[in-house]
């Protein structure tokens, strides 16, 4: 079973995020499960996501701790809270900053990926220069460190659900696949 | 705090509702148009949230933007229809 | 058809595909997604029943009172304080014998001011006749629907039904659902028709007074229906594994305890978590098992005494407190085994409270600490608190 935590601001789109990579995961013919922490949500404040995929039927209900990828939708994050809290050791973070080879903290971390989410998403029309909307790039970013989950599959999700315009989300994970960088 | 030894009996806190900023939460904010507003206080009547301000008879209402949550209640109520509600991020 | 959705739109699509007639609801926290998809889909057409904007919760139960009474088959859904406010006239729709089926998206109540999952507003109402049905994720909310109007709508059941989801984590958490057809759905579940009917040509009063000296043969009615309950539960849980493949046949799940040395009796979602650890015991030698609460009304006494007499040590995880002996599924599991004792030992443990989350170390503790109780033959404390912040470090 992987597990993963997406941290995002309310309105970037991160609980979306992982309802849609929990159905790409689905649409893979594996199980998952997704969730928001549990909490009263506002725009602007830091919202964080998880989401559960496993060969066999999910049956735990408790909450993930020690996640194997962390997802950041805003880099301003990273400062803000620790999204590297109970990441595993081998664990992968994708960032979405245009900065290359990005340190987490100071601390080079082993495996760091980044994607240039918010110029990818605004390209494509999704949101606004103050609220780019990030989430469906960020997830054709994660389809390519994360094998359990092909492009093909996310691609097939945001089609499904995917809410505002189907055709550019789809585009946008598409470019944000081949626009990961970093070491993982 | 670090046992339940240490918690009061029940839960209070030391501020009000007034020091929570719940304005951050909106997505749309009410604007006044001051030439269409004929001072009835309707709005300032009708606000669940206690958020239109008025210091004295004869001001203007003013929106208190640090608590207005956008929910559109007095442009609906507003018999002149001197309120609108725009989008906070058209707003610069 | 194979979807994902939360227990919240897993509810909804039950209501759906039970056909409802008539929806009163008011939102609260966790439930509120139920009443928003209902009225989407009533907008929508996708379901043809009525929508009645009421108040509160209490004249939500009252309009379905009265709208049973006119045969429209009726669905609501609530949480711990709207729960609460709903509580006379829970105890009229039973008393009136009418098959409501209500999902409750289990909540703390406050105060503290608590938005999470406890199982303290459904043990609340355990003594108002009405049946409750616990979910282990969101398959079980949208089965436990359909079963649920079947058994309550029985001419020889005619009670309400209580679905409990908990709050947050099965209510908005997404989930792998197969979601039944409705014309399959409709061999399973026939249309409302009761035998008492208000007939608008013959008025009558509903409901009216009783003396003392039938009062007591009205309740013990109540309690035959109740007891009634069990074989229809059994039977449509059998009808349901025919029509759609999965099996509600139980009113207790048994999962490894044919052989267990141990056994942790757990009610909700936190039931799937205990699942998982006892899994990993197994894989270190360890014989234990969970035996998931399915229906804690009508309560089964014979399936917890046929537990008892394989599993000598049951430990019962709660996520109430009664204030009176343990938590609540601990005080009747206890009472339950009585006639075993001494030869069988019961320990309660309370957790989750207020949504405190429960672990599945938390649960391999609650093993390892049942299995020394198995090998010592007694225990120190009949009921413990899980993971409480009294300073010791022993979770």
């Amino acid at each position: 079973m992987i597990e993963i935590r997406f941290h995002g601001r309310g309105g970037q789109g991160a609980v979306v995020a992982s309802e849609l990579l929990a159905r790409a995961a689905v649409m893979n013919r594996l199980h998952a499960a997704a969730f928001p922490f549990f909490g009263v949500e506002r725009r602007g404040a830091p919202v964080t996501a998880f989401c559960r995929i496993d060969l066999k039927p999910i049956r735990t209900h408790s909450e993930i701790y020690f996640p194997d990828y962390v997802v950041v939708l805003d880099p301003d994050l990273v400062g803000m809270t620790n999204v590297l809290q109970g990441l595993k050791p081998d664990g992968i973070v994708l960032i979405n900053t245009a900065k290359e080879g990005c340190d987490v903290r100071g601390v080079k971390w082993g495996k760091v990926a980044t994607v240039d989410a918010t110029s990818i998403a605004l390209k494509h029309g999704l949101g606004s220069e103050n609220a780019p909307i990030v989430n469906t790039a960020i997830i054709g970013a994660f389809s390519k460190i994360c094998p359990q989950v092909p492009l093909e599959s996310v691609i097939e999700s945001i089609m499904k659900a995917s809410p505002g315009n189907k055709e550019a989300n789809a585009a946008a994970a598409k470019e944000a696949f081949e626009g990961v960088k970093g070491v993982w | 705090m670090e046992t339940y030894r240490d918690l009061p009996q029940s839960t209070y806190s030391l501020q009000t509702t007034e020091s929570v900023r719940t304005g951050t939460w909106r997505t749309f904010r009410p604007v006044i148009d001051t030439k269409k507003c004929t001072r009835c206080y309707t709005c300032w009547k009708f606000c669940p949230d206690l958020s239109v301000d008025v210091k004295e008879e004869g001001d203007f209402p003013k929106v208190d933007l640090d608590h207005c949550k956008g929910c559109g209640i007095c442009a609906n109520e507003c018999p002149t229809g001197a309120i609108t509600m725009l989008r906070e991020d058209t707003i610069c | 058809m194979l979807d994902l959705m939360t227990g919240n739109a897993a509810a909804a699509k039950g209501a759906m595909l039970a056909r409802v007639e008539v929806i009163a609801a008011y939102p609260i926290t966790p439930q509120t997604s139920i009443s928003e998809k209902l009225a989407e889909m009533v907008a929508n057409n996708e379901i043809a029943a009525k929508y009645i904007k009421v108040e509160s919760e209490h004249s939500a139960m009252a309009a379905l009172i009265g709208a049973s009474y006119v045969g429209a088959r009726t669905f609501t859904a609530t949480s711990s304080q709207g729960l609460a406010l709903m509580h006379e006239n829970l105890y009229w729709a039973a008393g009136a014998r009418r098959p409501i089926v209500m999902p409750v998206v289990s909540r703390a109540l406050g105060p503290p001011w608590n938005i999470w999952t406890d199982h303290m507003d459904v043990m609340g109402e355990r003594d108002t006749g009405w049946m409750q049905f616990f979910c282990e994720n969101n398959q079980e909310t949208l089965d436990l629907i359909l079963i649920a109007y079947r058994v309550a709508e029985d001419k020889e059941v005619m009670l309400p039904a209580m679905i409990i989801e908990d709050g947050f984590i099965l209510s908005h958490t997404f989930e792998k659902v197969d979601v039944p057809a409705i014309e399959e759905v409709d061999f399973f579940l026939h249309p409302f028709n009761p035998d008492v009917k208000v007939n608008f040509r013959k008025p009558r009063r509903y409901g009216s007074l009783v003396m003392p000296d039938w009062a007591m043969e009205f309740r013990y009615n109540n309690y035959l229906a109740m007891e009634k309950a069990k074989k229809k539960f059994l039977e449509a849980g059998v009808a349901f594994k025919k029509a759609f493949g999965r099996d509600y046949g139980d009113l207790v799940e048994l999962y490894r305890c044919e052989d267990a040395d141990v056994a942790l009796i757990v009610a909700g979602s936190a039931a799937g978590t205990a699942k998982v650890a006892a899994d990993r015991m197994r894989e270190r030698g360890r014989k234990v098992g969970v035996a998931k609460l399915r229906v804690f009304r009508p309560f089964p006494t014979e399936e917890m005494l046929r537990l008892g007499e394989v599993v000598r040590t049951i430990g019962v995880f709660d996520r109430s407190y009664t204030y009176g002996q343990g938590g609540a599924i601990y005080g009747e599991v206890r009472n339950a085994l009585f006639p075993l004792a001494p030869d069988v030992r019961v320990k309660g443990y309370i957790g989750g409270l207020g949504g405190r989350d429960v672990t599945e170390a938390e649960f391999e503790k609650m093993y390892d600490d049942l299995l020394m109780i198995a090998r010592n033959g007694s225990m120190q404390k009949d009921v413990e608190w899980v993971a409480l912040k009294d300073g010791s470090w022993r979770w």
